[in-house]
C-alpha cells in the first residue's frame, strides 16, 4: 500500500493537510468526489500543515472538515502553501472591533 | 463492565484515595508544599489566588476550592490558610465537609509562622493518610464513571485523530451511563454552530451562544488580533491557522452525544450524560476547573505534546502524532496510530481508550502520575488583581 501524503476531510474542503514533510515540485494526487486531481505543490508543506487544492481569490473562504476556517488575505493559487501569511482569522479580532483598555 | 474504586460518603466513587493539603490563598503554597513533600499520600493543590479580588472572583475560587475539595478522589483535606486572606476558611471547610469527608484547617499566623505549621501540618496529614489507608477499593459498574477531556498543544494530528478518538471514548462512556464534561470555550470559535445542534434543549444552545459571545469578548477588550495567543505560537507551528480551525477540530473530543446542559466554571457535576464547563484553553486553570466539577479522570490528547497532569485527578496522555509518541514517550500513555481505513481508527481507538480509563479507574497509573508532573495549578479568574 502505497502511503497517503496528504488527506482531504471534508469534500467542501479547499485545502488539504499533509500527512509527510512534502517537498515543493512534488505532484500529489487527491481523490475529491471520486475525481482524481494532480497537485503540484509550490512551496514546501511541513507534515500537518495545508496546500490549496483550489484557486482562492483574495476575500474568500478557506474550508476545511466542510466549514469557513478563516478568509483568504491574498489570492491563493493550486498547490500553495496555506497558512498564516495569506489566510486570516474572523474571529476574535480586537484589532479590528477596538478593545476598552 | 466494572471498574475498582473507592465509595466516599456522599455516594460519589473515586478512583485515587489521596488526602489533599489545598492551599486557600497563593500565600499558603510554600507551607502546603512542604507538607505534601513529606507526607506520601498527600497531595498538594497550589494556586495563585484567593486576595485582593473583586468579590466576583473571590467568588470564583471559593467555589472552586469548595469542589475540588468535594472531588471523588480526595479521601480527606486538610485546608491551609495565612489567616489574612479574603475568601473564608470556615465557609470553605463547611462546604466541603458537607460531603462527610474529613476536612482539617491550619492557620499558619494563628500557629506562629512556618515551621510550627509544617510540623502540625504534617501531624495532621500523616493521621489523615493512615485513616484513608483502611479503606478499601470496591466493584463499580461503569456507570459510576465520571471523566474530562482536555487537547493541548495542540497541532492538525490533534483535530484528526487523538480528539475524535477521545470522542469514541466519551460515546461510549455516555452510552454506559456516565458523566462525560468538556469545555475550552476559546475552542468552541467558530465551531460554536455545530455544537448548538448538538444541545439537548434551545435553552442549552442559547447558554452554548452566551459563553462563547463572552470568552471572545473578554479577549478582544484587549484591541488585538488574538492569533499567536489563541492558536498558540505552538498550534501555528503545528499547522494550525486559525481559531477556527482549531476549533472545529477541538469540539470532536466531546463526541457526538447530545449536550445536556452548560455549567459555569467551578461548578460541581452531579449528574449523568455530556456536559460543557465554561473555561478558557490554558492548561493550569482547565484542569483545575475540570477536577472541581468531580471528574476521576481526564483524557488529555495532545499534538506537539504538553507533559502536565493534575495533582489528585490522573491524566491519560494520548497523542495521534508520530514524532510526539517518539520524542516525548516518557509523556505519551496512549499512541493512536492513523491507518488507511481512517473511521475504523477512531472507532477501535475509542474502544481502546475506554478500556485503558478503566485499567486506570482501578489503580493503574498514568505516566504524568508517575513523574509527579502537574504540581503548579491555577484557578481562572476574570477581573484583575487589585
Amino acid at each position: 500500500m502505497i502511503k497517503k501524503k496528504a488527506i482531504v476531510i471534508n469534500s467542501k474542503d479547499n485545502v488539504a493537510t499533509a500527512l509527510d514533510d512534502l517537498k515543493a515540485g512534488e505532484v500529489i494526487q487527491e481523490e475529491i468526489n471520486s475525481i482524481k486531481k494532480k497537485i503540484k505543490l509550490n512551496q514546501d508543506i511541513p507534515f500537518g500543515h495545508k496546500f490549496s487544492l483550489k484557486e482562492i481569490p483574495s476575500g474568500s473562504p478557506v474550508i476545511k472538515y466542510g466549514e469557513t476556517i478563516g478568509t483568504a488575505s491574498m489570492a491563493i493559487k493550486i498547490g500553495d502553501y496555506v497558512h498564516i501569511h495569506n489566510v486570516k482569522s474572523n474571529r476574535g479580532r480586537g484589532d479590528i472591533k477596538g478593545g476598552v483598555l | 463492565m466494572s471498574f475498582l474504586g473507592f465509595h466516599r460518603p456522599d455516594g460519589q466513587v473515586g478512583i485515587r484515595n489521596h488526602i489533599g493539603i489545598i492551599s486557600t490563598v497563593i500565600c499558603a503554597n510554600d507551607v502546603s508544599l512542604k507538607i505534601a513533600q513529606q507526607i506520601e499520600g498527600s497531595v498538594a493543590f497550589l494556586h495563585d489566588q484567593g486576595c485582593c479580588q473583586t468579590p466576583i472572583d473571590l467568588n470564583q475560587v471559593t467555589k472552586t476550592l469548595v469542589n475540588l475539595g468535594r472531588n471523588p478522589n480526595l479521601a480527606g483535606v486538610l485546608l491551609v490558610s495565612l489567616g489574612c486572606e479574603s475568601v473564608l476558611l470556615e465557609e470553605i471547610r463547611e462546604k466541603i465537609a458537607v460531603s462527610g469527608k474529613p476536612v482539617k484547617t491550619l492557620g499558619i499566623q494563628k500557629i506562629g509562622g512556618m515551621l510550627p505549621a509544617i510540623a502540625e501540618g504534617c501531624r495532621i496529614a500523616q493521621e489523615m493518610v493512615i485513616e484513608a489507608s483502611v479503606i478499601r477499593r470496591e466493584t463499580f459498574n461503569d456507570s459510576h464513571l465520571s471523566i474530562g477531556v482536555k487537547c493541548g498543544a495542540s497541532d492538525t494530528t490533534s483535530g484528526l485523530i487523538s480528539n475524535p478518538a477521545a470522542g469514541a471514548a466519551f460515546d461510549l462512556i455516555c452510552d454506559h451511563g456516565g458523566t462525560c464534561v468538556f469545555g475550552e470555550t476559546t475552542e468552541f470559535l467558530g465551531a460554536e454552530h455545530i455544537l448548538m445542534r448538538r444541545a439537548a434543549n434551545p435553552r442549552v444552545a442559547e447558554k452554548i451562544q452566551k459563553i462563547v459571545t463572552r470568552m471572545e469578548k473578554r479577549a478582544e477588550m484587549m484591541g488585538v488580533d488574538m492569533r499567536g495567543g489563541q492558536p498558540t505560537t505552538g498550534n501555528i507551528k503545528g499547522g494550525l491557522t486559525t481559531i477556527e480551525e482549531k476549533s472545529l477540530g477541538a469540539i470532536v473530543k466531546g463526541g457526538t452525544r447530545p449536550i445536556k446542559d452548560v455549567y459555569e466554571y467551578g461548578d460541581q457535576i452531579t449528574e449523568k450524560g455530556l456536559f460543557v464547563m465554561d473555561s478558557p484553553g490554558r492548561e493550569p486553570e482547565f484542569l483545575t476547573g475540570i477536577a472541581a466539577t468531580g471528574v476521576q479522570l481526564i483524557i488529555f490528547s495532545t499534538g506537539i505534546g504538553a507533559p502536565q497532569g493534575f495533582p489528585f485527578v490522573p491524566v491519560l496522555k494520548i497523542t495521534g502524532n508520530p514524532k510526539t509518541e517518539s520524542y516525548l514517550s516518557d509523556h505519551i500513555d496512549k499512541f493512536i496510530k492513523l491507518s488507511e481505513e481512517g473511521e475504523n481508527t477512531i472507532a477501535q481507538a475509542g474502544e481502546e481508550i475506554y478500556e485503558e480509563i478503566k485499567a486506570i479507574a482501578s489503580g493503574k497509573k498514568t505516566k504524568a502520575e508517575v513523574l509527579g508532573y502537574g504540581q503548579f495549578s491555577n484557578i481562572f479568574t476574570i477581573g484583575p488583581v487589585i
